[in-house]
């Protein structure tokens, strides 16, 4: 009996994903669980652990190689306990339950929009003891066709064990879930085959990915304009072509979307937040005790939540097919991360249910492991607005450009110390440069100024926090 | 002789206007493939409509009201013996198939498939050549072909002394038996199947003394013998006799009869009886139409072999129905003709089904459909199996019959249902509710908890499960007790 292991669904508008390491080699034996694969998809690296225990029969991509969702990467030989004893399939089944319970999300994050599979890792155990069919119905089982997923890999949530189409759609969407990990660049075999390759590629190719491999046309799948030809460089020296891969070509594909799909304007303002760091300062140890660290980005994101709910249309969504404004009930802020695979932007949910503390630990964690390549898919999901932080780089302001289909972002630059007048005295304030761009068609400049000046207002008077809470 | 030659280029040619070939062309033409259908007979329909299952239930029809005369002098309803007019009776019947035929002509009509009458024979892997009598023949160049050219009664000559006797209207197989021509004093049914049983049934109605031979140690084989006890029991009234582990080793048209050597216990050498019908089995229809100029492979059975998809080793080609093997019933074919159109349109689609429900018309009716418990347990499985007898039906009282019962099939771990099996008046209208509840992969629980109409026969299948399931919980605590308790 084989086994073939597919490219499952990625979830939201994942299809391809490219291979960056494979971990194993044909003839090889292999236990569950244990790492086979190393991908990269459009928004992180995923390790894909082994769904059997068996032995490699047969591996169908290349390091390098752009998979589809669906294609078969492995094939695995008969694997030791395939006709496994009775007692063996009752303990795996009791396994699955202990499971299940584990993978349970917690009730505080059960809010989350995405569908709550609680599969984690553990669905890709073989669900079905093998002996006759895996209860499921005919449009399930259609499903699970459709989507090339064998059923006996799904853990059914129906009565004894039958599969849902529910079932199908998680396993589906979540099977990568939790096995997300950083692509420590020790482990990449790139590097070993870019010694051969001439020094400037290999400085592009590292932060491009590898040159090898097919270019693509951005506006594949109907995306932007037509594609615009370009002059032919070489005439005038030396080029070098590396395709657009990855995070980076997700990130180009999203901004042709914002750029081309939404009108935007950008009005600046500045908060003088010489008592607000004050405080920061003063507490930072406190919260560092608590595992969080205090920084301006967390007073940025409750005052944001604070205005959003006062000013909706920035929490919006315009829906152009149906010629809707969809307002968001959640306060789900994206924080934009600069990794050194491009810019990732993880979520932060529910930011208006969650004190101070608890988001200095939050965004702390998030940013730790979004730039260590860890985040969870679903943490990537769901956003309702966008804050971006330059200051630790520098800059005196900039034009941030709107993660689509949100309705607004806001831009922090550095917050550098400034004499101001108080009093009709000139002091020296710490002064924070800030930049909200927003959709025209959603929301009207004196709006928008509003919206700054309650932000503003917070940052400037953190007493007002209080006053709120 | 070729008279001449039309050559017609078409997507896709269906061979075989049966239950799955019209279906299949139907389908295809409603996803947009442009389809011919090719068929040997003047009316479309195949062997169920006009040979099988359609004539064979009509007839089957009369015999229950028959029956059913006779047997209300037990609640008081004394009928005088019904006169039979079997002129009346067979114009009835082509009534019935002449009218469905009209409609798949319609049906075919209005989706834009042709239909073209004659015999057709691949020539090659993208072409058939289709002859019709004293017509030009016509070439179909097509990119995709489905043959369902069905199967027909398996013939017994090495049985026959004389090779004329082949044709003679005194031996009959299922075909000759439907078009009753007379009701004969006495039959002989040479295999106690249930192509043998129902036509027995029909002609002992009508009037017929009918005697069945059968090879194998009981009738149905490979049906669970609790489902065919009780209609054995019956056939033993109904019939005047069943012979088992006997055989036919002769026949001979004596002019006036059937002179029938025979073999078996109890048995003499020889029985002269008025009319034979051979129902022995079916053979696949793989044989004369040029298959051999395919890549299409053919087991030693004759059947044509097939995946999940229904295609052939011969990538143009895919086959349903009886050519592809057992269970030979139309209704199998009808869903692989769907698979194949689907699979044509590009679709994923797949033959996966796990309940083909088998009914044995009978007087009482045998059905089921998944598992059987003699499959299950020649696997090994462990099952339970639950009955409910239908003596306990307040439904089946009424009806005045009383005798059936339903049995459920399940895994003892899971409680999932695995099978279901019925005998009873009506048991092949009940078993879709079974078909249904495998295919959805039901535990007893839900057939338990699914409200089933009372008084009706249905019911039973309800009671059965409850059977079941208390039987495991009555087992569930046994073991609880018999575990030490701890501290």
């Amino acid at each position: 009996m084989s086994n073939e292991f597919i490219l499952p669904d990625l979830g939201e508008g994942i299809h391809e994903a490219e291979v960056l390491a494979i971990r194993i080699a044909e003839g090889d034996q292999v236990k569950e669980d244990q790492p086979i694969l190393e991908v990269e998809t459009d928004k992180a690296v995923v390790e894909i652990p082994c769904p059997v225990n068996g032995t490699i029969e047969r591996i169908h991509v290349k390091v390098g190689e752009v998979v589809k969702v669906g294609m078969v990467m492995v094939t695995f030989g008969s694997a030791a306990g395939a006709a496994a004893p009775k007692k063996e399939a009752a303990e795996t089944k009791q396994k699955a339950v202990n499971d299940s319970i584990a993978a349970a999300p917690p009730i505080a994050t059960a809010v989350t929009t995405a569908p709550a599979s609680g599969n984690g890792k553990s669905t890709m155990d073989i669900r079905h003891n093998g002996v006759g069919p895996v209860p499921a119905a005919p449009a399930t089982r259609r499903l699970a066709r459709e989507l090339n997923l064998d059923l006996r890999m799904i853990r059914g949530s129906g009565p004894s064990g039958r599969v849902t189409k529910e079932d199908v759609r998680s396993f589906a969407a979540g099977s990568l879930e939790g096995t997300i990990s950083g692509a420590s660049s020790q482990t990449h075999p790139i590097e070993s085959k870019q010694q051969s390759a001439p020094a400037a590629v290999q400085s592009l190719a590292s932060k491009y990915g590898e040159s090898g491999g097919k270019a693509a046309p951005l506006t594949e799948g109907g995306m932007g304009a037509a594609p615009i030809d370009l002059p032919d460089f070489t005439k005038f020296g030396a080029v070098e072509r590396v395709p657009l891969k990855g995070i980076r070509r997700k990130i180009a594909q999203n901004m042709m979307q914002s750029w081309t799909h939404i009108p935007h304007v950008t009005t600046f303002d500045e908060a003088d937040v010489t008592s607000l760091d004050a405080y920061r300062a003063k507490y930072e140890n406190e919260v560092k005790q608590h595992g969080g660290r205090l920084t301006l980005t967390v007073f940025a994101l409750k005052a944001i939540a604070s205005g959003l709910k006062k000013y909706p249309q920035f929490n919006a969504s315009l829906d152009e097919k149906t010629g809707e404004l969809v307002f968001k009930h959640y306060y789900n802020i994206g924080v934009a991360v600069a990794t050194e695979r491009g810019l990732i932007v993880p979520v932060i949910r529910n930011v208006d249910q969650k004190s101070i503390i608890e988001l200095s630990k939050e965004l702390a964690d998030l940013s730790e492991k979004t730039k260590a390549g860890k985040v969870e898919l679903e943490r990537l999901q769901g956003g309702t607005f966008t804050l971006t932080n330059i200051g630790s780089i520098g800059g005196t302001n900039m034009v941030p450009m709107i993660n689509h289909p949100e309705a607004a972002i806001l831009g922090m630059a550095r917050a550098a110390q400034k004499p101001v007048v108080r009093n009709g005295n000139i002091e020296v304030g710490l002064i924070m440069p800030l930049a909200l761009s927003f959709d025209h068609r959603i929301a009207d400049g004196a709006e928008a100024a509003y919206f700054m000046q309650h932000v503003v207002k917070r940052l400037q008077e953190p007493f007002t926090f209080l006053l709120e809470a | 002789m070729v008279v001449g030659e039309m050559v017609q280029e078409i997507d896709l040619v269906v061979i075989g206007a049966g239950p799955g070939g019209y279906t299949a062309a139907l389908r295809a033409a409603e996803l947009g493939i442009k389809t011919i259908l090719v068929d040997a007979m003047p009316k479309p329909g195949g062997v169920c409509l006009h040979m099988g299952c359609i004539p064979s239930k009509a007839l089957l029809h009369a015999a229950e009201v028959i029956n059913t005369t006779q047997s209300a002098a037990k609640f008081g309803l004394h009928f005088e013996k019904p006169k039979l007019n079997v002129d009346e009776l067979r114009t009835w019947k082509l009534g019935v198939t002449d009218k469905l035929a009209m409609g798949i002509v319609g049906m075919c009509k209005s989706a834009g498939v042709e239909i073209i009458n004659g015999n057709a024979r691949f020539e090659d892997n993208r072409s058939v050549r289709v002859e019709k009598d004293g017509e030009s023949a016509t070439r179909i160049k097509f990119k995709h072909a489905i043959v369902a050219t069905g199967s027909r009664p398996v013939a017994l000559p090495k049985l026959f002394k004389k090779e004329a006797d082949m044709k003679s209207p005194r031996i009959m197989d299922s075909t000759g038996a439907l078009r009753i021509e007379e009701v004969p004093k006495t039959l002989l049914v040479i295999g106690g199947g249930y192509i043998g049983l129902e036509l027995g049934t029909v002609y002992a109605a009508l009037g017929s003394e009918v005697t069945v031979v059968e090879m194998t140690d009981g009738l149905l084989p490979g049906v669970d013998r609790d489902l065919v006890k009780p209609l054995a029991t019956h056939l033993a009234t109904s019939f005047k006799a069943i012979h088992l582990s006997s055989k036919v080793t002769s026949l001979e048209d004596t002019g006036s009869g059937v002179k029938v050597g025979l073999e078996g216990k109890d048995l003499p050498e020889s029985i002269t009886f008025d009319r034979v019908l051979i129902a022995v089995g079916r053979v696949p229809n793989t044989d004369n139409i040029g298959l051999e100029n395919t890549s299409v492979e053919i087991d030693k059975h004759g059947f044509v072999q097939i995946d999940a998809s229904c295609r052939t080793a011969d990538k143009r080609i895919l086959a349903i129905g009886d050519i592809s093997g057992q269970p030979m019933l139309a209704h199998r074919a009808m869903r692989q003709g769907q698979v194949v159109a689907e699979v044509l349109a590009g679709r994923k689609s797949s033959f996966d089904n796990r309940a083909i429900p088998a009914v044995v018309f009978t007087e009482p009716e045998i059905a089921w459909c998944g598992i059987t418990e003699t499959e299950a347990k020649a696997a090994g499985r462990e099952i339970g199996a639950a009955k409910f007898p239908w003596s306990a039906s307040g439904r089946a009282m009424t009806l005045a019959e009383p005798v059936g019962h339903t049995k459920v099939i399940y895994d003892n771990e899971t409680t999932q249902v695995l099978g279901v099996g019925m005998v009873g008046p009506r048991a092949g209208e009940l078993i879709a509710d079974a078909v249904v509840a495998i295919e959805m992969g039901a535990v007893l629980e839900d057939l338990i908890v699914a409200i089933h109409p009372h008084p009706t026969l249905s019911e039973t299948v309800m009671e059965a499960s409850m059977t079941a399931m208390s039987r495991i919980e009555r087992n569930r605590n046994r073991e609880t007790e018999k575990q030490p308790t701890h501290g």
